[in-house]
């Protein structure tokens, strides 16, 4: 009797974790579906009624903007922070004295919070006291800088403000990436005479094929979950302009009452992560059985 | 993986003239992405050290010509954050008090489904593991509504407490990650000797395995302790006037529409609201790191 006691301890220390995840994981993202089908508005309704609310949700003009923006921004931002974060870890790898205090700039951003970084941001691109003033301040009077103002930039004014907060982030994985690959293949192409760039291209790059990947999958899913840097830049603004997907969640959820359209959102939300998350976790474990 | 010291794999051999060239501009490059990334702090700390009618007058880039700390006395406790005006200072304080017990409790949460789940091994573990795995993955758009009407039902609705729950719930995934991937690498023999002696399973891990965590510790607490005092998704769903954490009140603060806008004090709270994961950030930088790497690569 006390073994078997013994033995159940390491799961009842377990479980109390597992039922939370149950529940308040995976119970709760089946209530967010639940209610995604209902007319819910203000309070939760039960009754089904189809795909009701996807179809309010494609119907919404404020939604497509949404998507458009998550699309525009996502890619930029991905793409530039990789680049730029893999050009800031290929130039810190030659062999830099003052290596680790780069590092350290590079990265600092990654340590505030978004509300932060906008506000910030914010303040420096501001058209009237911020950069556009200070050049116009240097002589170029016609210099005109207001994307956080202008309907049509302002979602690239997101992008500055996110490069800025991640790429470090890009750099400093790359760079572990960068090391870890096996030294003695470079020094044996080096004895061949093959000259850097083509290492780089040809041998260190397709061996560090995970990490962009890795970089990819942290990149698109800070991009999805995108919210406090917009709403503390332009606050979803100038009008809907820079709304994203969880900014349109959040203004149905608990500004307009329309919980109906907050659970949608929200599942398209989650079905955009799963759609890049599962391939990726399935090629890992598929990886390690082979 | 995280290991960023080992010797850099360079490539170009400096001997030729034209190297030297290559490595002048290669400096250049790296100094001014250095100041690209340096640029926001040095606005912001100048910023706040100005008079309004300086910020109006002078150039953005510019040194204050009179350092004043007005505006930090105004942001620590006078700003306004919607009809009180009391400053930062008893958010900054609400955000303490939730942070200290969220972290410590999904730390040792963690650890303790960490060594279960790599040491004590039974049927299903390898499930429950991938189960709430999973859950770091997921958008929390999807669990927020319902979460808000939990914490409506348990009583903690707008309440520090019912933060610390949220924080504490969906910090488990990731504390569990970090100690099971530290735990997996010491050898199971070391849980079979301990059991021969006669050793339980608590004490094995109250005298074995957490005299051995500290380095992971410190990379959990980190982590956490960073998520948790950035959030604002949690702190503007879940709270209300009086108990809402610094990012919220900061953001409050920056876009409240009354009177003139003071950019010295936004600035200056923005920088009280980011010293103090800034500061974990200098001090522990390298444990962060390996924080966010192995959140994102699994070890």
């Amino acid at each position: 009797m006390r073994a078997w006691l013994e033995r159940q301890i390491p799961k009842m220390v377990l479980a109390p974790s597992f039922v939370a995840i149950l529940i308040f994981v995976y119970g709760f993202i089946g209530w967010t579906a639940w209610i995604s089908l209902t007319r819910s508005k203000l309070l939760p309704k039960y009754d089904l009624h189809g795909l009701i609310q996807y179809k309010r949700l494609l119907a919404a003009p404020r939604w497509d903007t949404a998507m458009d923006n998550l699309l525009l921004f996502g890619a930029l931002f991905i793409c530039i922070a990789m680049a730029l974060g893999l050009l800031l870890a290929i130039l810190l790898d030659q062999r830099i004295r003052v290596e680790g205090v780069l590092r350290t700039i590079y990265l600092y951003p990654m340590a505030l919070s978004m509300i932060v970084t906008g506000t910030a941001w914010k303040w420096i691109m501001n058209p009237g006291l911020g950069i556009e003033a200070m050049v116009r301040g240097w002589g170029f009077e016609g210099f005109r800088f207001n994307w956080v103002i202008d309907p049509d930039m302002a979602i690239y004014a997101v992008v500055i403000a996110a490069v800025w907060q991640a790429s470090g982030f890009v750099m400093a994985l790359f760079l572990a990436g960068l090391r870890s690959v096996d030294g003695e293949i470079i020094k044996a192409a080096q004895i061949d005479g093959i000259p850097g760039w083509r290492i780089y291209t040809a041998i260190i790059l397709p061996s560090m094929a995970p990490i962009f990947l890795s970089a990819f999958i942290v990149l698109a899913h800070l991009a999805i979950k995108s919210f406090d840097l917009v709403v503390a830049l332009t606050g979803g603004g100038p009008g809907y302009a820079t709304d994203l997907p969880a900014t349109y969640m959040y203004a149905m959820a608990f500004s307009r009452g329309d919980i109906g359209q907050a659970a949608s959102s929200a599942m398209v939300m989650m079905g955009v992560v799963f759609a890049i998350v599962v391939p990726y976790l399935y090629s890992e474990l598929r990886a390690k059985h082979v | 993986m995280s290991d960023l010291s080992s010797t850099p794999s360079a490539i170009t051999a400096q001997t030729r003239p034209g190297q030297i060239a290559l490595r002048w501009l290669l400096f250049c490059f790296l100094g001014l992405f250095a100041l690209f990334y340096l640029l926001p702090l040095f606005v912001m700390v100048t910023t706040s050290l100005k008079s309004l009618e300086e910020i109006r007058s002078g150039s953005l880039v510019s040194l204050p010509r009179e350092v004043t700390f007005d505006a930090w006395r105004t942001a620590w406790s006078g700003a306004c954050t919607g009809i009180q005006c009391e400053g930062l200072r008893p958010y900054f304080w609400n955000s303490v008090l939730l942070a200290v017990p969220a972290v410590l409790i999904s730390t040792f949460l963690g650890a303790a489904n960490g060594y279960i789940i790599a040491q004590w091994h039974f049927r299903g573990a390898n499930l429950i593991f991938s189960a709430m795995l999973f859950g770091c993955f997921i958008p929390f758009q999807v669990v927020l509504l319902p979460m808000a009407r939990m914490l409506g039902l348990m009583g903690l609705a707008g309440s520090i407490p019912g933060l610390i729950f949220a924080h504490v719930i969906y910090g488990i995934g990731f504390t569990t990650l970090f100690f099971r991937n530290f735990y997996v690498t010491i050898p199971s023999d070391l849980v079979k000797a301990a059991k021969v002696d006669g050793a339980g399973f608590f004490r094995i891990f109250w005298s074995i395995f957490l005299p051995l965590s500290l380095p992971i510790i410190v990379v959990t607490v980190i982590w956490q302790f960073t998520q948790i005092w950035n959030d604002f998704l949690f702190g503007v769903s879940f709270s209300q006037a009086g108990t809402q954490p610094v990012t919220v009140a900061l953001n409050n603060i920056v876009n409240s529409t009354t009177g003139v806008k003071e950019y010295n004090v936004d600035m200056a709270a923005a920088i009280i609201a980011g010293l103090p994961t800034l500061l974990v950030y200098v001090v522990a930088g390298k444990y962060f790191i390996r924080g966010l790497t192995a959140g994102s690569v699994k070890g």
